[in-house]
């Protein structure tokens, strides 16, 4: 007999407020305050009396957007990054899906080597990435010399595909470790019974597994969709290689050379659209394969 | 019949051939870079630009890093001293507030429970980059901008470790303990430090691991947060230096060297902590 004793409402008050205590206080002030703060100075405009007087922050009403919206670089940018996540995303996350398959087949000997070997640029950081990649791009210091000084990688039409390639070589281990785990996660008996029907690799990868693993497919799709938007450590190394990265390539680069000139309000909007934007996208993913899902 | 008769052994070494191929392929796809940027960190400036890039020439690891400490008095150790203040103290408090927070979002029922969880999964979704800038202007109401503790304190907040607290704790603490400590007299909060936290510790290491990348990682903040290089991560000490390449060239060498010594405790971290994090990685998306 359980004594599940049915909760009368609330018991533990103070344990409670102890443990939630420090998240919410902190979530508060550095998560939920900073885009309160940022809707609130996107709605200002900054007035001079004249011409040499004493800036004033005045309420504006949503002008700032309006500018946001009429910010050709900020949207070029925003296309740019659309661009680069409709091919990069999928092209990265198809390679994880091969590898975590691979790696859990039986074709494949030293998985413990091989898993490891791919997670390890998940440990670099964007930054040290992109300044590697930088040297092994540039057309006279590469190591593949042979193909730099024959293709710019560097050239306007060809760096944001370089860009793609860091990107892709620091996730692609870690998204592959989320499908593994998801794949070692599932009962052997499934394969066993397919297999003594005579079902090969691909068709046990491609009917079964692949479906099964979904959720963690659409996970690390949002995570990269997410990553997708915020680009900006990678573009802002590459400015020191070469001139095709202009100061808004990205829009958190706009929103970052905005802000330094300064026009905070107008960054603050673009902030805040960019927010938006990325929240809109990724919940809209998952209400789309949700619902493919429940057909 | 659309069976597939059981495959014959040419067939099955050919798809295992293929496999390796790809597996090969692909480890030196993510090797060589490491592999490279090791090879240049032993080169001194002029075998850099004209010696073949993935062997060794002369060996100079010891007389670059010997540079790199002595360079403007050593700001590169006290750099890589920052990062791991900032990830190394803020994971572990972050991790706490986490777990605390999503083991009670677990364990206690409350009113308006799904609606802090609801926040707190909004939060996931927030480019934590779209923070930044707000970020900094609050700051700078305060005077608080260019410190230590204008990147430490943001640092601390992990919703997506809320996320996975809570669903570490609903499956790996169960209830019938926490009646049973409760029985023996033991408070609620002596009983998460005694029992469930031992219970979430694998859990904890992934978390912490996340969380600790992410502040690594972190650029947009404390580009745009510091001024002095004193409080620099060494990301941003690294690009500070990248972008000065061309007129001071010999600092080239000390942003490769330095590049190298950055991802080592990174990579250490992870494989000694291997046992832990490769457990808990897929908890988040199996449901």
């Amino acid at each position: 007999m359980t004594t599940t004793v049915h909760r009368t409402p609330v018991r533990h008050k103070r344990a409670i407020a102890i443990f939630v205590a420090p998240f919410a206080a902190l979530f508060a002030v550095f998560y939920l305050l900073p885009i309160g703060y940022a809707i609130y100075q996107s709605l200002l405009v900054v007035q001079r009396d004249g011409t040499f007087g004493p800036p004033v922050q005045v309420f504006g009403g949503l002008q700032q957007y309006i500018l946001v919206f009429q910010n050709e670089a900020f949207w070029a940018s925003v296309g740019r990054v659309l661009l680069f996540g409709a091919v990069q995303v999928p092209v990265m996350l198809g390679f994880a899906l091969v590898l975590a398959l691979l790696l859990d087949s039986p074709l494949v000997k030293g998985k413990k080597f091989f898993r490891l070997a791919f997670f390890v640029p998940y440990a670099v950081p964007g930054v040290i990435a992109a300044i590697m990649w930088g040297y092994l791009y540039s057309p006279n210091l590469s190591p593949f010399i042979a193909v730099t000084s024959e293709v710019d990688l560097l050239s306007p039409q060809t760096v944001l595909w370089s860009i793609a390639n860091v990107v892709t070589w620091i996730y692609v281990g870690y998204n592959m470790l989320i499908i593994y785990s998801a794949l070692l996660a599932l009962p052997s008996e499934i394969f066993e019974a397919a297999r003594l029907d005579g079902a090969s690799q691909w068709q046990i990868a491609w009917s079964i597994k692949i479906p099964l693993v979904m959720p963690a497919i659409v996970l690390t799709a949002i995570f990269s969709i997410i990553g997708t938007l915020q680009l900006l450590a990678e573009p802002q190394v590459f400015r020191s290689f070469t001139s095709s990265v202009s100061s808004t390539f990205t829009p958190n680069l706009a929103v970052y050379s905005t802000s330094a000139v300064p026009n905070v309000n107008l960054a603050a909007a673009m902030s805040v659209v960019l927010a938006l934007a990325t929240f809109a996208m990724s919940f809209a993913f998952l209400k789309f394969t949700q619902r493919k899902a429940d057909k | 019949m659309t069976t597939v008769q059981t495959k014959g052994p040419r067939e099955k070494l050919a798809s295992r051939t293929a496999a390796m191929i790809i597996m090969g392929v692909s480890t030196l796809y993510f090797l060589v870079p490491i592999w490279w940027l090791f090879i240049s960190s032993t080169k001194d400036r002029a075998d850099f630009g004209s010696t073949a890039g993935l062997w060794f020439a002369d060996f100079n690891l010891f007389e670059n890093i010997g540079a790199l400490a002595a360079y403007n008095d050593g700001v590169y150790f006290r750099w890589m001293l920052n990062s791991i203040l900032y990830a190394g103290a803020g994971a572990l408090l972050g991790t706490l507030f986490a777990a605390m927070a999503g083991y009670a979002l677990a364990k206690y029922h409350f009113p308006g429970r799904e609606i802090v969880f609801n926040v707190v999964l909004g939060g996931v979704l927030v480019p934590a980059t779209a923070l930044a800038l707000p970020l900094f202007l609050i700051f700078s109401q305060f005077n608080a901008t260019n410190t230590f503790w204008s990147v430490f304190l943001p640092s601390l907040v992990s919703p997506f470790g809320v996320y996975l607290a809570r669903i570490f704790a609903a499956a790996s603490v169960p209830d019938e303990l926490l009646e049973a400590a409760r029985l023996d007299g033991s408070g609620e909060i002596r009983t998460f430090f005694t029992v469930s936290r031992r219970l979430m510790t694998p859990a904890l290491v992934t978390i912490f691991l996340f969380q600790f990348v992410a502040i690594w990682n972190n650029f947009f903040l404390p580009l745009i947060m510091l001024r002095d290089q004193e409080f620099f991560p060494v990301t941003l000490g690294l690009y500070a230096w990248n972008t000065q390449v061309n007129q001071i060239p010999e600092i080239r060498t000390l942003v490769i060297v330095g590049a190298f010594l950055s991802i080592i405790p990174l990579i250490i971290a992870f494989l000694s902590l291997q046992r832990f994090w490769r457990g808990g990685l897929g908890a988040g998306s199996v449901k």
